[in-house]
C-alpha cells in the first residue's frame, strides 16, 4: 500500500514536469545550446572554411563590428524596412480584421482566405514579387507609367528597394495578423456594441472606443512578434537582389543585420564575427521587446 | 524563446543551406545491394544530361543525380558543406574564380593523380593543383572569348552584320568596340542596348590581361595593377556612351533582357553560347558570333572535384574521369558548345568544323580553338570570384547613376580590400 501511496504522489508531483519536459529538453537542444556556443564562438577568430581553426580574441569582433560602417548601414536598413512593414502593416491587419468581425457572405471563405498569403512559399513570394518591381518589364512601374510617373528602378534607391521589400513583408504577414487580431475581436462581449449603438455611438466610435482597447493585449504581442521577425528579415532582401550575392544590391543600400551575418559568416567565413553580430541583433532585438512592450501598453491605456 | 531565436540563425543559416540540397545526397544505396547513386552538383548547364544516360546503361549498379544552383549560391554551399564536413555532393563543380580557394583547402579534396596532366592545356591542369602538387578538380571547359552579336539589329541599325566585316571593325581593340557601339545606338531600335551590363563585360576585358587581379604570391593587386584601372575605365567609358543595358549578369532581369532583345552585343566565352541557346530561343538564327576585340582572352572554365567527404568516392572519382575525358569534352562541344580544356580537340574536325545553326550557321569550332590557342592565361588567387562580383557592384553604382566613376572606384578598392582581410 505505501508503494502505491508513494507512486501517487510521485505521479501527481511528477508528472507535470514530464508534460513540460519536452519542450524544456527541445529548447536546451535547439535554443540554449546554440545560444551559448554562439556566444562562445563570437569571442574568437573562428575561420570556417580553414577546418574551422579558431583562437580566442576576447571582444575584438565586438569592438569591429561597432566601428564597422557596414554594420551600421546594416542596422539602419534593417530598422527602415521594419518601420515601413510593421506599422502600415498592423493597421492594416486591424482594418481587416473589423471588416470581417461583420456579418458577411461567403465569411469563413474569406477569413481563411486572407492566411494564404502566408502559406505560400517565402521564395516564390519575393520572386514575384521582384518581378512585379522589375525596372524594365515590371507590372508596378507599367501602372506608374499609366499615371505620367517615369519608371523607378526599384533595387537601386535606399527609398525604393525598401518600400519594395516592405511590400513582401506585408503581403505575406497582414492577414496572419488579421486572423489573430479577428479571434480576439470576436472574444469582446457583444453587449458592449449593443449597449453603445443605443447611446448613439458610431461605428467608427465604436471602433476606436470598445474594440481598439479591448484587444490591448492582442496588440501588444502582435507587435512584439513583428517586431522579433522585422529586425531578422532575411530571405527577401536576398532573393530581392537577384543574384543572390548576400551584399543587398550595389551599395549594401538594402542589406539587413541578418543579411549582413550572412554574408560574414558564409561568403567571408569569418565565423567569430558573424557570431559576434547574431548575438548583438539578439540583444537589440531584446530592448526592442522590452520598449515596444512598454509603449504599446502605454498607448493602450491612454486611450481607455 | 524569443532570445533563442535570433542566436539560432546563423545555425538555421547552415541548415537551410544543407537543407536545399540534401534532397540530391539523400538515398545512396539501394538496401545491401551493389546499387549505389552518385550526386553530381553544377551550375547552369554542363550539358551532362545524354552522358548520364549512356554511363548508366555501362555501369548498371550506377545511378546518377544531378543537383544544379546558381552560380555564387553553388560555390557558397560547397564551401559551406566543406566547412561543415557535411552535405557535399559526390561529385562538385567549381569555377575558375573559385578554384583557387578551394585549392587552399586542398586537403578536402580526393587527389586525382597527375595521370591525365599531358592531355590539358598546362595552366588549365596548374590551376587546380595545390602547393603540394595533389590534383583537386578535372578541367572540364574553358571559357575562351568571342563576341555574340545579333546580326538582325546590327542591320536595322545600319550597321555590317556579316561576322568578318563585324569582327575586323573592332579588331583593333575595345575603342573600336565602343566606337561601333556609339554608331549603333544613334540608329538602334528603341529599348535596344549595345551591351548588356558593365560587370559582364568588364570580366572579358580583364580576361585579356596578362595579369588580372592577383600575383602568383596570392597577394591581391586590384588598386596597384594598372590594367584593372584599365578595364574599368574602358567599361565606364562605355557605360557613359549610354551604350550599357545596365543588366546584371545571370539576374533574373537579364534572362528577360535575351527574351526581349534588350541588347545587340554579349561578352561571349564559350559556355555564354548554351545561355543564349536557353534564354532566347525565338532570336534563333539571328545571333552570331564574332572575335572578341584585341585578342585572345579567357572568362570561366569549370573543372569536377571529388570532395573526401562523399561515400562513394572511388565511383565518383570513375565518373568525374570520364565526363572529362576527351570523348565525352567533344560531345559536349559538339551539343552545348563548351571548349574543350584538351587541346588534342582543337584539331580534331568534328570541333574545328562545328558550326551552329543557331548562331547562323558561325564556324564556333574554329572562333573557339583560335581563341583557345592564343589565349594568354591568368593566374586566379583564392577570392577571385569575390573580387569580380565586388567590382561588379562597383560598375552597377555608375549604371544606376548613384556614383561618378571616381568615387565608386575608391569604394570598390576599400571593399577589396575588406575581402583580402
Amino acid at each position: 500500500m505505501a508503494v502505491k501511496a508513494t507512486l501517487n504522489r510521485l505521479d501527481t508531483k511528477g508528472s507535470p514536469y514530464l508534460y513540460v519536459a519536452p519542450f524544456f529538453i527541445l529548447f536546451g537542444i535547439f535554443g540554449l545550446f546554440p545560444l551559448i556556443y554562439t556566444g562562445y564562438v563570437s569571442f574568437n577568430d573562428w575561420n570556417l572554411l580553414d577546418g574551422g581553426a579558431h583562437q580566442w580574441v576576447g571582444l575584438a569582433n565586438y569592438r569591429e563590428m561597432l566601428g564597422d560602417s557596414y554594420f551600421w548601414n546594416a542596422l539602419g536598413n534593417t530598422l527602415s524596412i521594419w518601420v515601413l512593414s510593421t506599422v502600415p502593416q498592423l493597421l492594416a491587419a486591424l482594418w481587416i480584421a473589423h471588416l470581417l468581425n461583420h456579418k458577411l457572405r461567403a465569411r469563413t471563405s474569406l477569413r481563411m482566405g486572407v492566411l494564404l498569403p502566408n502559406i505560400t512559399s517565402i521564395v516564390a513570394v519575393t520572386i514575384v514579387f521582384t518581378q512585379l518591381f522589375g525596372r524594365d518589364f515590371g507590372m508596378i512601374n507599367w501602372l506608374l507609367g499609366l499615371v505620367g510617373v517615369g519608371p523607378v528602378d526599384w533595387q537601386a534607391d535606399t527609398w525604393s528597394s525598401h518600400l519594395a521589400i516592405s511590400t513582401i513583408v506585408m503581403w505575406r504577414w497582414t492577414g496572419y495578423n488579421a486572423l489573430i487580431y479577428l479571434a480576439s475581436m470576436q472574444a469582446i462581449p457583444h453587449d458592449l456594441y449593443e449597449a453603445a449603438e443605443l447611446d448613439g455611438a458610431s461605428p467608427t466610435q465604436q471602433f476606436w472606443r470598445i474594440t481598439v482597447p479591448n484587444l490591448r493585449p492582442t496588440i501588444i504581442f502582435t507587435t512584439v512578434i513583428s517586431t522579433i521577425g522585422g529586425l531578422q528579415i532575411m530571405a527577401e532582401p536576398l532573393l530581392f537582389a537577384g543574384t543572390s550575392t548576400p551584399t543587398g544590391g550595389s551599395d549594401r543600400q538594402f542589406q539587413t543585420i541578418a543579411l549582413f551575418m550572412y554574408e560574414q559568416g558564409f561568403r567571408e567565413f569569418r565565423f567569430g564575427y558573424a557570431s559576434a553580430i547574431a548575438w548583438t541583433l539578439c540583444l537589440i532585438i531584446a530592448i526592442f521587446a522590452v520598449v515596444n512592450f512598454l509603449l504599446t501598453r502605454r498607448i493602450a491605456k491612454d486611450e481607455e | 524563446m524569443r532570445l533563442s531565436r535570433s542566436a539560432r540563425l546563423v545555425a538555421a543559416a547552415a541548415a537551410t543551406a544543407m537543407a536545399l540540397t540534401a534532397c540530391g545526397s539523400g538515398g545512396d544505396s539501394g538496401s545491401g545491394s551493389d546499387q549505389v547513386t552518385l550526386s553530381v552538383s553544377l551550375f547552369g548547364n554542363f550539358g551532362y544530361q545524354e552522358l548520364y544516360k549512356q554511363y548508366e546503361k555501362d555501369h548498371p549498379n550506377i545511378k546518377i543525380q544531378e543537383r544544379t544552383a546558381d552560380y555564387n549560391a553553388h560555390h557558397r554551399d560547397l564551401a559551406t558543406h566543406l566547412a561543415t564536413n557535411a552535405g557535399a555532393a559526390d561529385i562538385e563543380a567549381v569555377d575558375t574564380g573559385f578554384i583557387a580557394q578551394m585549392r587552399e583547402v586542398g586537403n578536402q579534396f580526393t587527389d586525382l593523380g597527375t595521370e591525365r596532366a599531358s592531355e590539358y592545356l598546362p595552366w588549365k591542369w596548374q590551376a587546380s593543383l595545390t602547393k603540394d602538387g595533389k590534383q583537386i578538380g578535372y578541367g572540364t571547359d574553358v571559357g575562351g572569348l568571342a563576341i555574340c552579336y545579333r546580326r538582325d539589329l546590327f542591320q536595322q541599325a545600319g550597321l555590317p552584320a556579316d561576322r568578318d566585316q563585324v569582327s575586323a571593325a573592332w579588331a583593333s581593340g575595345w575603342d573600336k568596340y565602343i566606337a561601333l557601339g556609339e554608331q549603333f545606338t544613334k540608329k538602334a531600335p528603341k529599348g535596344t542596348a549595345f551591351f548588356d551590363g558593365g560587370g559582364a563585360l568588364y570580366n572579358a576585358v580583364i580576361g585579356q590581361a596578362p595579369v588580372g587581379f592577383y600575383n602568383t604570391d596570392n597577394s591581391i593587386v586590384v588598386s596597384s595593377n594598372p590594367e584593372v584601372r584599365k578595364a574599368w575605365d574602358l567599361v565606364v567609358q562605355a557605360i557613359q556612351a549610354n551604350l550599357s543595358a545596365k543588366l546584371i549578369e545571370s539576374s533574373p532581369e537579364w534572362n528577360n533582357g535575351f527574351a526581349k532583345g534588350q541588347f545587340a552585343t554579349i561578352a561571349c566565352p564559350a559556355w555564354m553560347m548554351a545561355k543564349i541557346k536557353d534564354q532566347s530561343k525565338a532570336f534563333s538564327g539571328k545571333w552570331d558570333v564574332a572575335a572578341v576585340p584585341g585578342g585572345g582572352g579567357n572568362w570561366g572554365g569549370s573543372y569536377l572535384t571529388v570532395p573526401k567527404q562523399g561515400k562513394h568516392v572511388e565511383e565518383a572519382k570513375k565518373l568525374a574521369a570520364w565526363l572529362t575525358a576527351p570523348d565525352q569534352q567533344a560531345k559536349v562541344f559538339t551539343t552545348q558548345g563548351l571548349l574543350p580544356s584538351i587541346p588534342a580537340l582543337y584539331d580534331k574536325p568534328e570541333i574545328g568544323a562545328l558550326k551552329d545553326p543557331f548562331f547562323n550557321n558561325a564556324p564556333i569550332g574554329k572562333i573557339f580553338t583560335t581563341a583557345a590557342k592564343e589565349l594568354k592565361p591568368q593566374y586566379q588567387g583564392p577570392r577571385a570570384g569575390d573580387i569580380q562580383t565586388t567590382i561588379r557592384d562597383g560598375l552597377v553604382r555608375v549604371e544606376q547613376g548613384k556614383q561618378s566613376s571616381e568615387q565608386s572606384w575608391t569604394q570598390t578598392v576599400s571593399d577589396v580590400e575588406r575581402l583580402a582581410k
